[in-house]
């Protein structure tokens, strides 16, 4: 029977490994979404028919419930809200892990000594520890994208020292249980930790800005990954290792891709958002003035050009622009120009979101391009439309060298013949940097929602 | 101490243009400058001297500007002053100072000997190598856009006629033919600008390569039979064989008869200006026909033409203004003020009015053409010519800048020895963990970090696009963790373990559940 499962449990992890490699095209995507499915099909099945498992009723009605639960919430979500559903998902595995952790703790069949007995003390502590970090920080991020919460950094005095402290108190208690066998005591003292690494969730996910959210998602489903093969290490199964460690690097991974995006360390990103420091850049040197246009002047332009590029960006999401926006490039495509979309990595609260959005609003993906792809293509087009897109877009991230933004990649818009802004106001980005692209003689601004202003945009290029 | 910089009013004949604008002079005060202008300096361009003090500039006379320059910025080379007893600027400035401009280096060696002698050291701005990161501070680019739209502007005052062709009540007027020989900045430019004014338009130039460039501008590429690449180095053209040079006159010789103003911009650097249209070619033209010569200080394209004046030969006007560039002095002055500014603050790396020239930097070296008492014209040559110099914009492939930064981090991280000793102290703790682990504990760590290699490999391939429906289902599939939750359900004789293991079974479903499906709904909306 054993054997059975751990050749069940093979073809779920060989499941899996195809799973992630189809998501290299949108071709092999759906493909391997399924075996995903499959993968997670047989494990589950494999283990409900295996000896160890008798409560069908319990489990059946808890797993009812929950597939109810969450193909509603999946089904329900807008495209805008996915980070926060995300966030909000991840914080369920860390949950998980924790219980799991606590119940292998107090499982009354615990019968280890010597050097077993201290590994599993520590997988278990430490599953227990990521898995609580996990779900209190899912949960403030959840917050923040859901606007719940303020998406402002948290800054509390000597905050770098309260999670070293936390962190220190956390080894040392591990360092008291890890060689004993449990007892009413060192659950107690797993408790304190629990609740140490919930706090340190909160304030860790607090301290951190708004629009570094796609780095602490990713970073989130990386802890969920780890949780995920701490909770293997635990119960000696490999399937939960392998699964673990595959998504503990796919989110290493995506975070490194959003930190390199910003051009900021890992370290930076975690330590706290921009602005938080100093009043940088912050130097109102008179620019020039910004130029007002509007939605029928920037529809004359749109008729006279060849080449236009729209660059979303999260103020798109926010103003739910995206289906007006595909219209719009539906309009424009139909009188033979051609329309393309640029991405910026960290465009949008998730990685991957703005293309998610314009999927979601029927815009064809093979238009919708990385920014490396398109940053050379720049300088050949007629008009550029920047849609709620800031810091993204600041030529001082290439120009100024002392810009708390220098270094950070950009798509090089103001290269373009005219570029058009959309925007709500002349407030800096997240960042809280001027943005000098908005002063340059090729640029416009179109103020007003997005939506809106692509709707007149619209009326306008039809009349 | 910040250094001064100043700026003097320009003496030579016909300028018009200034070095400094209010806008600059703002510029330069942020990089930690002291800025003198001479009083009435920007008249002739309409910037006035309130507008200079205005913007922070201290206005003082000739006499009092010069002793105190460190840095003297101008447009053209060092002059006479003959309101100073007719003393040499040269003679006026302390020694040390910096002198900027145009200069023409390899024209005016006796030139740059005097600065050598004077130890007064000496950049030309013209003599700033044509590559990508230079491209802020290519006057030469800036006054030649100004150049070739004022030629088209000027030859129109003089062409009887208009250029846009036209259907009126009293009668059809033909479109102007316009014939623009080199197709560089000036060229493109003067072929927008007649484009703009309704012209027919055609271009010719000795690099094919430019024949994009012309057309994006909306011209005509004209074409030989004969097959020479004319491209030299740095976006120039080079000097072409006899046989090319037959060729091109018998095709000019053709479209002379035809058009009826003729802008040539051709010229070789550090050579006279080649001789493209001759007398009978102008003979040829019709009446009323311009000709506009941009190269007519180097002596000119047209044989008939004469620096400075507008000549009427055989019925067609040939102006060889050499001024042209003046004769838009607001303008020109304000972009040749700002590739200025580029320059200087190129110079002052550290933003705080000190000037340092830097000899290992390619754009500096290149500019300095006298440094510390030593002419170091012409500057080391770049190895090759540029790969593709299509665009002389793009001609040199140029490591971005903000490259190195991003860069030398990972290169000390991981160079070679680094990477030894990194592995050699993985491989020693994997040992000791190996000696006092468990058996399953080793086997489990095995698993687990051949599975990270696996997830590193898969998820490099990942596309951007798709990271979102990625987390979802990472996201669904870390969810694994039910298996877990599921075989503690079977725990006995606790119901605390069996409650906290059905809330596990209960959240990691929502997850599984969900996050399949959200991906799927996801993956279904992206078409192609």
């Amino acid at each position: 029977m054993t054997g059975t499962i751990a050749m069940a449990y093979l073809f779920a992890a060989v499941m899996f490994i195809l799973a992630l490699g189809g998501l290299s095209s949108q071709e092999t995507a759906r493909r391997g979404n399924w075996y995903g499915i499959t993968g997670m099909a047989v494990a589950v099945i494999a283990t409900l028919l295996s000896a160890y498992v008798q409560n069908y009723v319990m489990i059946g009605l808890a797993m009812a419930v929950g597939a109810v639960i969450g193909l509603s919430l999946a089904h329900r979500v807008q495209m805008t809200a996915m980070p926060q559903l995300i966030a909000l998902l991840h914080s369920f595995v860390g949950l998980a892990a924790v219980l799991i952790g606590w119940g292998t703790y107090l499982d009354p069949d615990y019968h280890y000594t010597g050097a077993d007995r201290v590994i599993l003390n520590t997988e278990i502590y430490l599953g227990i520890f990521i898995g609580a970090i996990t779900m209190t920080g899912s949960w403030v991020a959840c917050g923040k994208l859901h606007g719940i919460l303020s998406g402002n950094p948290l800054t509390l005095p000597y905050r770098h020292w309260m999670n070293l402290a936390a962190i220190v108190v956390s080894v040392i208690l591990l360092f008291i249980v890890a060689g004993s066998d449990p007892s009413p005591g060192n659950a107690t003292l797993i408790f304190i930790m629990t609740i140490i690494a919930c706090l340190l969730g909160i304030h860790l996910i607090a301290a951190i800005g708004g629009a570094d959210m796609p780095v602490v998602v990713s970073m989130l489903n990386s802890y969920s990954g780890w949780a995920a093969a701490a909770a293997g290490f635990m119960l000696n199964n490999d399937l939960l290792i392998v699964v673990g460690a595959l998504v503990g690097s796919s989110g290493a991974i995506l975070s490194y891709i959003m930190c390199r995006g910003m051009n900021r360390s890992f370290i930076s990103v975690i330590a706290g958002g921009f602005g938080t420091d100093s009043s940088s850049g912050i130097s109102s040197d008179d620019q020039g003035d910004a130029v007002a246009t509007t939605a029928e002047e920037l529809a004359d332009a749109l008729s006279e050009a060849q080449s236009i590029v729209i660059v979303p960006g999260y103020g798109m999401a926010v103003a739910n622009a995206q289906i007006a926006v595909s219209e719009l490039t539906d309009e424009l495509r139909k009188t033979g120009k051609q329309v393309r979309f640029a991405i910026h990595p960290v465009a949008g609260r998730l990685p991957g979101h703005m293309n998610v959005l314009l999927a979601e609003a029927n815009v064809p993906y093979d238009i919708v391009l990385e920014m490396d792809e398109i940053n050379d293509d720049f300088p050949e087009t007629d008009v550029v439309i920047v849609i709620g897109a800031n810091d993204i877009v600041n030529p001082d991230a290439q120009e100024k060298p002392n810009s708390p933004i220098a270094g950070m990649p950009v798509l090089e818009v103001w290269k373009a013949k005219q570029c058009v802004i959309l925007k709500r106001s002349m407030a800096t980005g997240y960042a809280g940097v001027q943005n000098p692209l908005f002063y340059k003689d090729s640029a416009r601004m179109l103020f007003g929602d997005a939506k809106d202003s692509v709707q007149k945009l619209i009326q306008a290029f039809k009349a | 101490m910040p250094l001064t910089i100043a700026i003097p009013k320009e003496t030579h004949k016909l300028e018009k243009r200034v070095a400094a604008t209010p806008d600059s002079v703002r510029k330069l005060l942020e990089l930690g400058y002291r800025v003198v202008v001479e009083s009435r300096a920007g008249s002739q361009a309409n910037y006035s001297n309130d507008a200079y003090k205005e913007a922070g500039a201290e206005m003082v006379s000739a006499a009092k500007l010069y002793p105190q320059a460190d840095i003297l910025l101008k447009v053209n080379g060092p002059e006479k002053r003959t309101d100073l007893d007719g003393k040499n600027e040269l003679d006026l400035l302390p020694k040390d100072a910096t002198f900027i401009s145009f200069l023409q280096p390899a024209l005016n060696e006796p030139l740059l000997k005097q600065f050598a002698k004077k130890k007064i050291n000496a950049l030309a701005i013209d003599a700033v190598p044509r590559i990508s990161r230079a491209q802020k501070m290519d006057a030469l680019s800036s006054m030649a856009n100004i150049a070739g739209y004022r030629a088209v502007v000027e030859a129109s005052n003089l062409f009887g006629r208009f250029f846009t062709g036209q259907i009126t009540a009293a009668g059809k007027v033909p479109p102007a033919k316009v014939l623009v020989i080199g197709a560089g900045v000036a060229g493109l430019s003067a072929i927008g600008a007649a484009k703009s004014m309704g012209a027919i338009v055609r271009a010719f130039d000795t690099r094919p390569e430019v024949k994009d460039q012309v057309k994006s501008m909306g011209a005509e590429f004209l074409e030989l039979d004969y097959e020479e690449d004319g491209s030299g180095t740095g976006g120039y053209a080079k000097e072409m064989s006899k046989a090319f040079i037959d060729a091109e006159m018998a095709l000019f010789r053709e479209q002379a008869a035809e058009v009826d103003i003729i802008i040539t911009t051709a010229l070789i650097p550090g050579k006279p200006a080649p001789k493209l249209i001759l007398e009978d070619m102008v003979k040829s033209m019709k009446q009323g026909s311009v000709i506009v010569d941009l190269a007519a200080a180097n002596g000119g394209n047209c044989e008939l033409a004469q620096a400075d004046k507008v000549v009427t030969r055989h019925g067609v006007s040939i102006i060889g203004y050499t001024n042209l560039p003046s004769r838009l002095a607001a303008q020109s002055s304000q972009l040749y003020a700002t590739n200025l500014v580029h320059l200087v603050a190129e110079l002052t790396p550290g933003k705080d009015g000190e000037l340092i020239i830097n000899m290992d930097d390619e754009v500096q070296r290149g500019a300095t053409v006298v440094h510390q008492g030593k002419v170091t014209w012409p500057p080391p040559q770049p190895a090759s010519p540029p790969p593709s110099p299509a665009a002389e914009k793009k001609a040199v492939p140029e490591p971005e800048p903000e490259a190195p930064a991003v860069k030398a981090k990972p290169k000390n991280l991981f160079s070679g020895k680094a990477m030894i000793g990194y592995w050699a102290v993985a491989g020693t703790l994997l040992l000791l963990l190996g000696s006092v682990a468990p058996a399953d504990f080793v086997h489990h760590f095995f698993i687990f970090i051949l599975s990270i290699f696996v997830g590193w490999q898969l998820i490099w391939n990942v596309k951007h696009s798709l990271h979102t429906p990625l987390m979802s289902v990472t996201n669904a599939i870390s969810s694994i963790v039910i298996l877990g939750a599921l075989l503690l359900v079977a725990t006995p004789d606790s119901t605390l373990i069996t409650v906290m293991a059905m809330v596990a079974v209960f959240v990691t479903s929502i997850n599984i559940f969900g996050g399949f499906y959200v991906t799927h709904r996801m993956l279904h909306m992206f078409r192609k």
